[in-house]
C-alpha cells in the first residue's frame, strides 16, 4: 500500500524521531511510503488565531502536496483533524472544495490508519514499563478517534497501562492559547501533570506532539520523572531496524 | 445587574478566579460530580447521540419559523386572556414591567428563574420605582442577600460558595443563628421565603420554554419556587428571550428531557409545569398574566453566522465541562452569561469593544460542543469569532503581522525551511543545556512554567532523514 507521510511542523522541526519511528513502523506492516516534499504545515496556528485568509494559503499548499497520494497518514491527531475541517473552510470556493474533500477522505491518524485501513492491532512491539496515555481533544473530538490508540497499546508486550483521571479534560496546549492565555493555561496543565504523576506510570503516552510538548515540558521544569513518547516511538520500540537507522539526537524529551 | 457583571480589565479578572483557590475547588468538585451524574443519566435515555439530533432539529426549526411560532403564541395568549409584548430593548422591556407595576401599585415582588431579566437590567428599574424585590431561587436569593454578589454559573448561580460563606451571609444579613449543615440553612431560607410569597403583589418568573399552541409558558425547577411565584400573586409577568420557544408540548417534553439530563443529571427535576393566563372559573393561578417577549439583540444575531447560538436551551452542560472556566471560575467572565456559551452570545449581546477576549479564552477543546445537548458548534462559534474580531483588526498590529508572517512561512516549503536554518542557531542564544530556559516576547508565559527543547539542527531535521534515506536508497 502507499503511504504519504505528513511529518506535521512540530515533528519535522521539534521531534524527528517521531517521524522517523511513524515510517518504520508502517514500513515494517508493508506499506511503501514517500515524502511529498512540499508539504509544511496544515494551518492550524493561524485558522484557530482568527487568521483565516493568512491560513488559507498554508491549506491549499497541503491540498497541492497530497494531490497524488492514496493515503495521507500523519503522526498528530490535531493535523489530521485540521485537514478534515478543510471541506468546510472551502465550501463553494470552485477552485479548492473538490480537493479539500478528496484530502479528508484519504487523511489518517497514524494509529487510526493502522487499524482502521491495515486492520492490525498487534505490530509486534514490547516495552517494559507502566504507562498512561493522554487522549488529545482534537483527535478525541474533532476527529472522533478514541479507541485505536488503546487498542494498539494492549498488543504491546511488557507495558502496563494505567488509567489516567480525568483524561478528557484538555492539557491547556490548544496551540497560541497556550502562548496567548498562558496564565488560565499553566493551571490547566498542572492539573493534568498532577493526574499523571497520581497514576505512578513512568511514561506519558499520546499521538499528538503539541500536548506531549506541552504536557513534558510542564514535567520537566517541575522535575518530575515521567519521559513523554508519541505512540509512534512506543510501537516502534524494540524493532531492530530501529537502532540502526535512528537519527543522532535525543528522543522527545529526556 | 445587567449583562456586565464586572468593569475590570479580563486579565484582573482571570487573575482574581485564578487566585481563588476555594471558588476553583468547588468548581472542579461540582464539574466533577455533574459530569458523571450527566453521562448515566444521557445514557439512561438510550441512544443519546439521537436525542441530541432531535432536540437540534427542534431548535432549528423553530428558529427558522420563528415569526410564525411568535404569532401563534400571542394570538394563544391573547384568546385566554392574557397580555403579551414585544420588547425591542431591554429599555422597552423592563419600562414595560415598571408600568405594569406602577398600573397595579404594587410594592412587593417575588422573582423567579430568569436570567433576561438580568439582562434588562429589571431588578435595577423596579428598586428604583420603590419596589422590594425578593430572589426566590435559593442560589440567586444567597446572591442577593449578599449585596448582589453576581451568579457564576447559569444553573447554579451560587456555585462560588461553600456553605459557610452562606451561613456567614445568612448571620450577617438576616440574624440566622443555625449551625451550616444545608438543610438547616435551607429551611431557614425556606420560611423567610414563604413569608415573601403570601405578600407579594406581582410574581415574576422567567420562562424555560414558551408553547406556542397552547399560549402558555413551561417552567422547569428543583424548589417549586417557580410554580409559588406564578401562582400565588395576582399578577404575573413572565419574561422570556425572543427565541425560547417550541411549537407545542412534544417538542418541550423532548427538550426538558434533555434539559434536566445535561443541566443537573437528573431525569426530570422536581417540577415541571406549564402556566398560563388562567381560564375562567379556575381557582388558582394569576388574575392577570402578562409575557415580555424580549429581543434586545437576538433579531441581528437571527439568521446571521451566529445563529446556532440561539438554539441554546441554557443547561450550563457546556460550563460543566470546561477546562477554562474549570479554573477562572465564572465572574472571571464578566458578564450574566460565562462559561462557552458565555464566550459565543456575550460578545454578540453586548459587542466587542467590552468582551474581544472572551473568544479567546477557550483551548478549542470541543469538550462543550460534545456535550451541547442542541448541538450548538460551540467552538467553531468561537473561531468565528476570532475571525470577525481579527478582521475588525482589533489585534495588535504586532500579532497582525507575526500571523501575516506565520501564514507564509507555513505555507511555503522554501520558506519553512530557511527557517528551519534558523530556527536552531537562535534558539541555542537562549538555550541551556538544549532546553530553552527563557524566551522571546511571544512566547514568554509558556516558557516561564514550562521547559521547551530545542529546534533540531536542519541537518537532523525528517525530512533531512527522509531526504538523505531515499539518496541512500537510490544508489
Ligand atoms: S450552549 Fe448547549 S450546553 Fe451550553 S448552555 Fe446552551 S444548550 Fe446547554
Amino acid at each position: 500500500m502507499k503511504v504519504s507521510i505528513f511529518s506535521t511542523c512540530v515533528v519535522d522541526l521539534m521531534t524527528p524521531n517521531v517521524g522517523i519511528a511513524m515510517v518504520q513502523v508502517l514500513e515494517r506492516l508493508g506499506c511503501e511510503i514517500d515524502f511529498p516534499a512540499s508539504q509544511v504545515c496544515c494551518g492550524q496556528p493561524t485558522y484557530n488565531s482568527g487568521y483565516l485568509e493568512d491560513s488559507k494559503l498554508a491549506m491549499k499548499n497541503m491540498m497541492r502536496a497530497f494531490e497524488h497520494s492514496d493515503y495521507v497518514v500523519g503522526p498528530s491527531g490535531s493535523c489530521i483533524a485540521m485537514f478534515h475541517e478543510y471541506p468546510k473552510i472551502f465550501k463553494g470556493d470552485p477552485q479548492w472544495e473538490l480537493k479539500a474533500v478528496a484530502l479528508k477522505e484519504k487523511a489518517y491518524e497514524f494509529t487510526q490508519f493502522i487499524v482502521r485501513v491495515l486492520g492490525i492491532t498487534d505490530v509486534g512491539a514490547s516495552l517494559e514499563g507502566t504507562a498512561t496515555y493522554h487522549r488529545s481533544c482534537h483527535m478525541t473530538r474533532l476527529l472522533g478517534e478514541r479507541e485505536t490508540p488503546f487498542q494498539l497499546l494492549e498488543q504491546v508486550q511488557g507495558l502496563q497501562m494505567e488509567p489516567l483521571k480525568n483524561s478528557d479534560n484538555c492539557c491547556g496546549f490548544g496551540g497560541t492559547f497556550s502562548v496567548k492565555m498562558p496564565d488560565i493555561s499553566e493551571q490547566m496543565v498542572n492539573e493534568k501533570c498532577g493526574c499523571v504523576t497520581e497514576t505512578g506510570a513512568d511514561i506519558l503516552i499520546s499521538a499528538d506532539m503539541g500536548c506531549l510538548l506541552n504536557i513534558g515540558g510542564r514535567l520537566s521544569r517541575k522535575g518530575e520523572p515521567v519521559k513523554i513518547m508519541h505512540i509512534a516511538e512506543v510501537l516502534n520500540h524494540h524493532n531492530p531496524a530501529a537502532k540502526k537507522e535512528e537519527a543522532g539526537h535525543e528522543p522527545a524529551n529526556g | 445587574m445587567s449583562l456586565q457583571t464586572d468593569r475590570r480589565e479580563f486579565n484582573e479578572r482571570t487573575t482574581d478566579g485564578i487566585g481563588n483557590p476555594f471558588m476553583r475547588n468547588a468548581v472542579s468538585s461540582a464539574q466533577d460530580s455533574l459530569k458523571t451524574r450527566r453521562l448515566s443519566a444521557a445514557t439512561a435515555l438510550g441512544d443519546w447521540e439521537q436525542w441530541r439530533t432531535l432536540g437540534q432539529q427542534i431548535r432549528q426549526h423553530t428558529l427558522k419559523h420563528l415569526d410564525y411560532y411568535l404569532g401563534q403564541l400571542a394570538d394563544n395568549i391573547e384568546k385566554k386572556g392574557g397580555h403579551i409584548y414585544f420588547a425591542k430593548t431591554k429599555e422597552e422591556a423592563s419600562g414595560y414591567i415598571r408600568d405594569i407595576i406602577v398600573q397595579k401599585k404594587a410594592k412587593k415582588i417575588v422573582k423567579s428563574k430568569s436570567m433576561v431579566t438580568e439582562e434588562i437590567e429589571m431588578n435595577h428599574v423596579l428598586m428604583e420605582a420603590g419596589c422590594e424585590l425578593t430572589e426566590t431561587d435559593l442560589g440567586e436569593y444567597i446572591l442577593q442577600m449578599d449585596d448582589w454578589d453576581p451568579p457564576s454559573h447559569i444553573v447554579a448561580p451560587a456555585l462560588h460558595k461553600d456553605r459557610r460563606q452562606i451561613r456567614k451571609v445568612f448571620t450577617e444579613k438576616l440574624g440566622y443563628t443555625g449551625d451550616e449543615s444545608p438543610v438547616n440553612l435551607a429551611r431557614y431560607a425556606r420560611t423567610v421565603l414563604r413569608q415573601k410569597f403570601l405578600e407579594a403583589d406581582v410574581g415574576i418568573t422567567g420562562c424555560n420554554f414558551a408553547v406556542a399552541n397552547l399560549g402558555a409558558i413551561n417552567l422547569v425547577t428543583n424548589e417549586g419556587n417557580g410554580d409559588l411565584t406564578a401562582a400565588i400573586p395576582k399578577t404575573h409577568i413572565a419574561v422570556m428571550g425572543m427565541e425560547r420557544i417550541v411549537p407545542t408540548l412534544e417538542e418541550m417534553e423532548v427538550l426538558d428531557n434533555l434539559l434536566c439530563r445535561s443541566a443537573v443529571g437528573q431525569k426530570l427535576t422536581s417540577y415541571i409545569s406549564v402556566i398560563g393566563p388562567s381560564a375562567s372559573g379556575e381557582t388558582d393561578g394569576p388574575e392577570d398574566f402578562h409575557l415580555v417577549v424580549v429581543d434586545n439583540g437576538r433579531s441581528g444575531i437571527l439568521g446571521s453566522e451566529f445563529n446556532e447560538a440561539l438554539q441554546c436551551i441554557r443547561c450550563g452542560a457546556c460550563l460543566n465541562v470546561c477546562p477554562v472556566y474549570r479554573h477562572i471560575g465564572g465572574h472571571a467572565y464578566g458578564s450574566i452569561y460565562p462559561g462557552p456559551i458565555g464566550a459565543v452570545i456575550t460578545p454578540l449581546l453586548g459587542g466587542y469593544d467590552d468582551y474581544k477576549e472572551l473568544p479567546f479564552a477557550s483551548s478549542l477543546c470541543a469538550a462543550c460542543t460534545d456535550v451541547c445537548p442542541v448541538k450548538i458548534p460551540l467552538h467553531e462559534q468561537l473561531i468565528l469569532h476570532r475571525q470577525n474580531i481579527v478582521q475588525e483588526k482589533r489585534t495588535s498590529a504586532a500579532e497582525r503581522l507575526q500571523m501575516k508572517t506565520a501564514g507564509r512561512l507555513l505555507a511555503s516549503q522554501a520558506l519553512f525551511g530557511k527557517a528551519l536554518r534558523f530556527a536552531n542557531p537562535a534558539s541555542r542564544l537562549i538555550s541551556r543545556h538544549g532546553r530553552i530556559a527563557r524566551g522571546p516576547q511571544l512566547v514568554r508565559g509558556w516558557i516561564n512554567a514550562r521547559d521547551l527543547s530545542q529546534p533540531v539542527r536542519q541537518q537532523d531535521s525528517f525530512r533531512a532523514w527522509f531526504d538523505k534515506r531515499k539518496g541512500r536508497e537510490g544508489q
